[in-house]
């Protein structure tokens, strides 16, 4: 749980709004329960006067046994502490709830993916439309009662598999074995697909009048899809684009291309089963995901794992980040044009840590370490001189090394500095996370921020740049890969004996009823984690607070007024991974 | 099954072994299709890195002539199917799928591009791209690894080397239709099934299905 801010401000913040705001009592529960009708004022009031202007994650809650659903707040102050959970309940047969996009622009997405998901309507959204599932999908798939087509239980793990003896396969009892289900009564004749209408007049009336039309050609405006299969998209994510000739009027971010159901299906997992599945999120950085995931449910426990294996987790996190940081390198200079040379050698060095990676915990990539209390194994012999090496040798030289070739360039310099410009104040009103809203000059790091782990004895600094262009967040992962150095050679050299495991490993896992919310700092940002638990083995509600999902909400606001090609390369320095986005 | 260019019946001297070579047509055609095989640029989802992986130093594929990724359907030969195929993307897979000219192979990266993997229960996933493309290659793994991948990639030049001109469908008489391409409606629509949808128009609602 995290800590409540000063007393001082929980009485006077309650008697103003009372009776529209009250503290949350439940047990294991905390924050503020708001009155839809009051949430803007309270909203408004915790953004100027109490400064919380920075508003990380808004998602939703089915309670269907008590007929109502929640609207899940979570804010902080940009200038550190502890975060501020408000919530907001409506009647489950009508969820209204007013759009905070008004007062934190962030929001916008999440909104979009609550409506579609769940079924809250934001009244005041400026766009509220489907993000994940499509336009005309049927149903809302979070909702407790809306059953996908291969289920079979509400949790797993799953009775006898083979009643009487007889194996059977989920596809026998599903119609058309092909997964899909139709509502009753529908019939493809005569009904026309909804398509992509609602998309394309989201993005604004085309009209060949425009601002700067200063030489007054009559010139027409057109629509571009990029995507989503492009080489650069990072994935498959598709942007709509409004182009006056090669200059960018109004872009649109399409996603749900890779929409795995993964909270769904974390709905219906136990609680140790989805840590595998926490790999196949941000697909990069496995064992960031996994850490957010068991700080998450280790505040629920109110466990905490042992010194060794608090060491071993802030290294394999650290490794990762030079990982991630090293393949986002190259992998904006695929985009600017170096077609796979810095690729190449960016992938050198995450092949000589994926070693490590597979030597520990026996995958290269999806790697499932970390358990609750602990991790699943100790490092094996040769692990430590391998990272010595790594740490103190090889990978200052090639980080230097990389520098030389890369940062003064000036193909580079000339295509990346002044382009995609985030202003800070916009970075943050955006709910914008890691090295862009540190490139934007807003030094913000969970790490320091709201420390976890052992990361409050460890010495670094917090990477800051000022522009907020992509030269920026292009150079401020060499100076986080630096530090991340730095913390490395402190776990390295201090690395303790003793115990990785809190307790007896589990598989049935027991946790307490409440909710939690455990965040780490990620290479791509704040990776939160919102778990909703009743007692029971499986899981209430599980939401990812997906820093590249909610990234994306600036991309529009980054590439207007810039041409066509430059709207790739600033897609490469948000840094996205389509597993996070779209989950 | 021997996969070389020269007719092992027919023995070559010494003295000319490295110049001269008899062969078949069949021989020579299948070995210069299956040594540049050039795959499409094509990530879906975590296989792609383990794809890209491979393309890298360590486990160069461009041994095999397969280091030209060309992001143009038009210009590919291979389609590597690497990560989760969701129900928004297959139509555009399938188009992607018949944008490529004859001769095409598809590879089922992975073990949700085979069978669906482990989120096969998902609303929104395809259980495998076999229910659409039709699949030469699987390549089983979470990601598979990179040795895997390789595995696959000379399991299906083995393949190429025994297809046959006088067998192939491109050559045929008859024109390759291509496949249809589904619908996004209420979900999926396999243009496939629509007579079995229309039989079951009139059946009873799911229990416990919410409209929206």
């Amino acid at each position: 749980m995290t800590e409540s801010p000063a007393p001082v401000l929980l009485e006077s913040l309650e008697a103003r709004f009372s009776p529209g705001a009250r503290r949350d009592d439940r047990p294991g529960f905390e924050g503020y329960i708001v009155e839809a009708a009051r949430l803007l004022d309270f909203a408004r009031v915790l953004r100027d006067e109490l400064g919380y202007d920075f508003l990380s994650s808004v998602t939703g809650v089915d309670y269907l046994p008590d007929g109502r659903m929640e609207s899940v707040y979570h804010a902080y102050r940009t200038t550190g502490g502890p975060g501020l959970v408000f919530k907001v309940q409506v009647p489950r047969d009508n969820p209204v709830v007013p759009s905070l996009v008004g007062l934190y622009p962030g929001a916008e997405l999440q909104e979009r993916e609550s409506w579609d998901l769940l079924g809250i309507r934001y009244e005041g959204h400026p766009d509220l439309r489907r993000i994940l599932t499509w336009d005309g999908f049927y149903g809302h798939p979070l909702r407790k009662d809306w059953q996908e087509a291969y289920f079979e239980e509400e949790g797993k793990p799953l009775k006898n598999r083979w009643p009487e003896g007889r194996v059977y396969r989920i596809e026998d009892k599903v119609p058309f074995h092909h997964n899909v289900k139709y509502p009753a009564g529908w019939t493809p004749e005569g009904w026309v697909p909804e398509g992509d209408n609602a998309l394309y007049a989201a993005l604004g009336k085309i009209s060949s009048t425009d601002q700067d039309a200063a030489d007054s050609m009559d010139t027409d405006q057109i629509v571009v899809n990029l995507g989503p299969q492009h080489p650069s998209t990072h994935g498959v994510f598709r942007m709509v684009v409004r182009l006056d000739g090669e200059t960018i009027r109004s872009l649109k971010p399409v996603m749900g291309y890779l929409h795995r159901n993964h909270e769904k299906i974390g709905e219906r997992n136990t609680y140790l089963m989805n840590m595998p599945f926490t790999d196949r999120l941000d697909y990069f950085c496995s064992m960031s995901n996994n850490f957010g995931y068991a700080l998450a449910v280790e505040k629920l426990m109110a466990i905490r794992p042992p010194e060794r294996a608090e060491y071993i987790r802030v290294l394999m996190a650290e490794l990762t980040r030079i990982v991630n940081h090293m393949s986002a390198i190259g992998f904006l200079l695929n985009d600017l044009g170096a077609f796979f040379t810095p690729v190449m050698y960016a992938f050198e060095e995450r092949e000589l840590i994926l070693d490590l990676f597979e030597m520990t915990s026996g995958s290269r990539m999806m790697c499932n370490y970390f358990r609750f209390g602990g991790l699943a194994r100790d490092l094996p012999a040769g692990a430590m001189e391998r990272a010595r090496e790594l740490v103190f040798n090889r990978l200052p030289r090639k980080i230097d090394e990389l520098d030389r070739f890369l940062t003064g360039s000036e193909i580079i310099r000339g295509r990346c500095v002044g382009v995609g410009v985030l202003p800070r104040e916009k970075a943050i009103a955006y709910s914008q996370v890691g090295p862009v809203l540190r490139a934007s000059g807003v030094s913000y790091d969970v790490r320091r921020a709201d420390p976890y782990s052992i990361y409050d004895r460890l010495d670094f600094d917090v990477c800051v740049r000022q522009n907020g262009d992509v030269y920026d967040r292009f150079m401020i992962r060499f100076d986080e890969m630096r530090q991340s150095l730095r913390i490395l050679e402190q776990v390295v050299r201090d690395m303790p004996g003793g115990e990785i495991q809190t307790g007896k490993p589990q598989y049935q896992v027991r946790v307490p009823a409440g909710e939690s919310y455990g965040r780490v700092e990620g290479p791509k940002g704040e990776l939160g984690f919102y778990l909703v638990s009743n007692g029971k083995p499986n899981p209430w509600r599980y939401h990812v607070r997906a820093p590249s999902f909610i990234n994306l909400t600036a991309l529009e606001e980054m590439c207007k007024g810039n041409k066509l090609a430059d709207v790739v390369v600033t897609l490469g320095s948000i840094d996205i991974v389509l597993g996070e986005v779209d989950r | 099954m021997d996969a070389s260019i020269n007719i092992p019946e027919i023995p070559i001297p010494d003295e000319l072994r490295g110049t001269v070579s008899i062969t078949t047509l069949d021989r020579i055609y299948n070995w210069g299709r299956r040594s540049s095989v050039w795959p499409m640029f094509w990530g879906l989802a975590c296989c792609a890195i383990e794809m890209i992986a491979t393309a890298t130093s360590r486990y160069d594929l461009a041994r095999f002539g397969m280091e030209v990724m060309r992001p143009s359907p038009r210009q590919c030969d291979l389609i590597i199917v690497s990560g989760t195929v969701t129900k928004k993307l297959i139509p555009q897979i399938v188009r992607l799928y018949d944008q490529v000219p004859e001769p095409k192979y598809v590879m089922a990266m992975g073990a949700c591009a085979s069978g669906g993997g482990p989120f096969k229960e998902g609303y929104s996933v395809v259980s495998g791209v076999d229910q659409f493309l039709p699949v030469d290659v699987y390549v089983p793994g979470c990601p598979p690894t990179p040795q895997a991948l390789l595995h696959g990639f000379i399991t299906l030049h083995e393949k190429i080397a025994q297809q046959s001109i006088k067998t192939s469908p491109w050559y045929g008489r008859e024109p390759i239709e291509p496949l249809p391409i589904p619908v996004l409606g209420p979900d999926l629509i396999n243009p496939r099934d629509l007579p079995a949808i229309q039989a079951n128009a009139n059946r009873p609602a799911e229990p416990a299905t919410t409209a929206a």
